[in-house]
């Protein structure tokens, strides 16, 4: 037991293989390849990612669709994005990822809207092009201010191979705004990833370098992979602004379509969410020889790591607008620090998410001396991996695509302190008596990113460590009942 | 539509001012094609609830897994409980060579890993789009071994182009009966009521239905059960099959001496299934939301049994009655609109109605014809439901119009309702599927005699609130 107890929290592969040998010997050897633990000195050590979910095990993984409207089209807020299908895909997108944005409902706002072609058996049988055809015009007839159309297709639409292509272009000549196909089907790809590509490549062809900007400047950049989660891409704005830069594009957050077409105009992209967003900036590097740096804005140290390494590519007044800013808030971090560590130190947390944040976050939980000893992405490739392993202590597991089951497995084993995950696995785990924060959504809060977001998250996962509503779970009268967590 | 009307429109100002006028109105209800925030979800969804209520059952979407995350992630936002659904993850293969292949594996894999009790097979629209044999597919599963010959499996086409959520239920309450029901012998019964709730994200219904039978001394099933998997308490433990009706009341079913359906259009062919081929007592009942619809209920279930309504529940009736009576002043004469699945709103109606309270617009996205009659008919039964316009087919944004044309005291709907309360400036209050920005509201019941006093509650102390919250200094008191 004592022995167990130093061990808490560390992974070893034996314990992983012990998991596994509940699968089928096909899917304990697929699996295995998904699941590492990272050994002492191992800088990079070999994982298999962006590979097929095993049909018949829980996956967290969302669609093309999901990563294309959901997390790509979803915040541009002055553009009408269609769920073109069925109504099902639209309405479980609807509203759910907490991209806030500025502006009038209806007028230079959408984002909170649901708009689909609502595919019904007809459809299917005779294909939805003529009713997305006059379904541009009924939007742009009863939202006069729109900037612009997206076609998401949902999997029927390919399926019965409707040309979205052909109708958007038509009805953008018509209508005088950019309609942008994008072929988003969920069938396509093996999770959201591939959506976001998609995205990206309808950016690029239809909306990117479509319009110019009266009034370039010599700070200018757009700040990209920032989705406004409760509030993020604001508090990052403020930082950048604070160091003189002048951010004239978000992708996608708070965002418009005229950004979207400038941005090939600005002097440096900087980048938070790699995987979503990464294609685009490789190519405004090649066709507009923009530069692009990534950058991670969780936590303290990784924000001054940041601002220094952004502060680099501009000259010395901006350096030390740069460095006054880390001066400013430093002060201000410590105490958030001071006021949370003795708390948190030595806390074990284990990860899964989607995104940049099974890596970004580690450094905002060490600050806070915390340890992740466990990580994983929904839908990550390789270069994300190659980017988490000198993050991660030795004897800490890594897993791709992990499934409900083995996440469950781990957990009981490991026994974190905290989970940091997504809806699905929230209320599973906090039933074990673990506590749990979203952190796809930052559990209805935030905003998590920047100076403004690092004292929330401080707090919020105080909240859910020293939570004295765990104490409940223990039924007082029952003396052998089964000791419960905490 | 001409959509050269506005074109002279530039100013945002001027558009979100053109955005509440009787003009736009006219226009938006014009429309043909577009669908804006359409307040229903798809069949698949209903399905999964449906198939959550069977012990030990697993619910298996085939098709995308995106489907799957994503009711999983509605039904999870709603409950704030864990819900357990695989996928077979269909991807563009399957679009090609069609998805049994991943059956085949996903049922092996599924079955060793989570040792259910049974499968709830149900479709994406995928699968629908391209024809898969379900019938055919599980045979050749089982062929392959993965599952035991025997293991019970049961199916539903559940494509998203038709109906909504509460046709989804209904073909997996319905698939459930016939692929895992024993027909029924006709000779004897197992003495006991089965009571159907249909489409209904309340544990706290579920539990006062249980409550309610119970206490008519009438012995009874509830099938499907889904109350544990929608609200299981917390032990320091996770269970993947907190509860459930067991598999044999299932299995029994047929032999039930009768059928109650809470429900009208969420059952609408399980119904007919039970009634006409199985030649059960059964009746179905309007939701009873409010005194009147639960009585209705009380006395069917006395018809049907024979049994007395006892007389804690007639007590349980007049404090009902005397909440009504104490709130009736907070109610009488507010205008309110409503949306929402065409059950809930049938017995919210004839709850309001009774209140005193006037319905003047009613949204039902997946509502039919029928609907408009059978509501039509409880609004025409009541002199407070002469001016109300039921609008059938039509999406929140209709909503938005009427109630900036029309405008009433309160809106009543799930949380999707609150861009358009904001936007009328009246409270919602959050009744329905899903409610994401509450805690716990489904955890109390909104039928029975119960209900009909956490409604009153709700719907009176928010009319208070708002009159707290906004009246000038000198008209602030203490008493309401």
């Amino acid at each position: 037991m004592a022995e167990q107890q130093d061990l808490k929290g560390y992974a070893s592969r034996a314990m992983v293989d012990e998991v596994l040998s509940a699968y089928p010997e096909k899917v304990q050897k697929m699996r295995a390849k998904h699941i590492t633990v990272k050994e002492e000195g191992c800088a990079s050590c070999s994982i298999r990612s962006n590979a097929k979910t095993v049909p018949g095990l829980m996956t967290a993984r969302g669609c093309a669709f999901a990563g294309a409207k959901g997390v790509v089209f979803g915040p541009v807020k002055d553009m009408v994005h269609i769920s073109h299908g069925p109504v099902g895909c639209g309405y479980y997108s609807w509203g759910n990822r907490r991209n806030l944005a500025e502006g009038t409902l209806g007028v230079d706002n959408f984002v909170p809207f649901q708009f689909t072609s609502d595919f019904t058996e007809g459809d299917i049988v005779y294909g939805g092009d003529k009713k997305l055809e006059q379904l541009c015009r009924e939007v742009k007839a009863l939202f006069p201010t729109v900037k612009g159309i997206s076609v998401m297709s949902e999997c029927p639409v390919g399926l019965i191979g409707d040309d979205i292509e052909s109708v958007s272009k038509r009805m953008s000549k018509e209508l005088g705004i950019p309609i942008v196909p994008v072929r988003c089907e969920g069938f396509r790809g093996i999770s959201q990833s591939l959506g976001h590509h998609i995205a990206n490549d309808a950016i690029r062809d239809h909306l990117l370098a479509k319009k110019e900007r009266p009034d370039p400047g010599p700070y200018d950049v757009s700040l990209i992979g920032d989705y406004n989660i409760g509030g993020d891409a604001w508090a990052s704005i403020k930082i950048l602004e604070e160091m003189g830069l002048k951010v004239r594009n978000i992708w996608t957050g708070d965002a418009t379509v005229e950004m979207l077409q400038t941005a090939h105009q600005v002097k440096l992209n900087l980048i938070h969410c790699y995987r979503s967003m990464n294609y685009i900036c490789k190519h405004m590097e090649e066709e507009y020889g923009i530069p692009w740096v990534e950058f991670n804005f969780f936590g303290p140290t990784k924000i001054k790591e940041s601002i220094r390494k952004i502060a680099a590519f501009f000259d010395e007044t901006i350096q030390e607008k740069a460095e006054a800013v880390i001066a400013k808030y430093d002060p201000l971090m410590q105490a958030v620090i001071d006021k949370y560590r003795p708390r948190l130190e030595g806390k074990k947390v284990m990860l899964y998410v989607g995104g940049l944040r099974p890596r970004h976050v580690i450094g905002a939980y060490e600050d806070l001396g915390m340890e992740v000893v466990g990580t994983g992405y929904e839908f990550a490739h390789k270069d994300d991996y190659d980017r988490t392993f000198p993050m991660m202590g030795d004897n800490t597991v890594i897993y791709d695509d992990v499934t409900a089951f083995e996440f469950e497995e781990f957990v009981n084993r490991m026994r974190p302190d905290l989970i940091g995950s997504g809806i699905k696995e929230k209320y599973v785990f906090e039933k074990m008596g673990y506590p749990f924060r979203q952190m796809h959504s930052w559990d209805y809060s935030g905003p998590y990113h920047a100076y403004d977001g690092f004292p929330i998250f401080a707090r919020d996962m105080d909240i859910a460590l020293s939570s004295p509503t765990w104490g409940l779970a223990k039924v007082p009268w029952q003396k052998d009942a089964k000791e419960v967590r905490k | 539509m001409s959509e050269n009307t506005c074109a002279y429109r530039q100013s945002k100002e001027e558009v979100a001012e053109w955005l509440n006028s009787p003009e736009y109105r006219e226009m938006n209800f014009n429309r043909k094609a577009l669908s804006i925030n359409p307040s229903k979800a798809c069949q698949p969804l209903g399905a999964l609830l449906c198939a959550l209520g069977i012990e030990g059952c697993l619910p298996f979407v085939h098709g995308s897994q995106g489907c799957a995350a994503y009711f999983r992630n509605t039904l999870n936002r709603h409950l704030r409980e864990p819900v357990p659904t695989v996928s077979d993850s269909m991807t563009e293969d399957s679009a090609v060579f069609g998805g049994q292949a991943n059956l085949i594996e996903g049922l092996k894999n599924a079955y060793q890993v989570y040792k259910p009790q049974m499968i709830a097979v149900f479709t994406s629209c995928m699968a629908e789009v391209i024809g898969d044999d379900l019938n055919a597919f599980i045979a050749n599963a089982r062929n392959a071994g993965s599952v035991p010959r025997d293991f019970p499996i049961a199916f539903a086409q559940t494509p998203s182009f038709v109906g909504s959520h509460i046709t989804g239920w209904d073909n997996m309450f319905k698939a459930l009966l016939q692929s895992l029901a024993d027909p029924r012998h006709g000779r004897w019964t197992n003495g006991r009521l089965y009571v159907v709730p249909g489409f209904d994200a309340y544990p706290g219904n579920l539990r006062e239905y249980k409550r309610l039978v119970s206490a008519m001394g009438i012995p009874m099933t509830m099938l499907p059960d889904a109350t544990e998997a929608m609200d299981s308490p917390h032990t320091g433990e996770y269970r993947i099959y907190p509860g459930g009706t067991p598999m044999a009341e299932l299995a029994d079913a047929l032999n039930a001496s009768g059928f109650i359906f809470m429900q009208r259009y969420s059952t609408v062919g399980s119904y007919k299934f039970v009634k006409n081929v199985q030649k059960i007592n059964t009746e179905v009942v309007t939701m009873p939301i409010g005194i009147n619809n639960t009585d209705k209920f009380l006395m069917a279930l006395q018809e049907m049994t024979g049994k007395p309504i006892p007389a804690e529940l007639e007590k349980e009736r007049g404090r009902a009655v005397d909440s009504a009576i104490d709130a009736h002043p907070y109610i009488h004469g507010k205008r309110f609109a409503l949306f929402g699945d065409p059950d809930l709103l049938l017995g919210l109606t004839g709850f309001l109605l009774e209140m005193g309270g006037i319905p003047a617009h009613i949204v039902c996205t997946n509502g039919t014809e029928q609907f408009r009659k059978d509501i039509q008919a409880v609004l025409d039964a009541s002199p407070f439901g002469k001016d109300c316009g039921v609008h059938v087919g039509r999406d929140l944004w209709h909503m938005r119009s009427l109630l900036m044309t029309e405008p009433v005291d309160m809106l009543i709907g799930d949380s999707h309702g609150k861009f358009n309360a904001k936007d009328a400036n009246i409270p919602l209050v959050r009744i329905g599927f899903p409610i994401m920005d509450r805690v716990n509201l489904h955890r109390s019941p909104i039928v029975g005699y119960q209900g009909a006093i956490n409604l009153v509650t709700m719907i009176a102390n928010t009319f208070i609130d708002q009159v707290d919250c906004t009246c000038p200094d000198r008209l602030f008191e203490l008493m309401r």
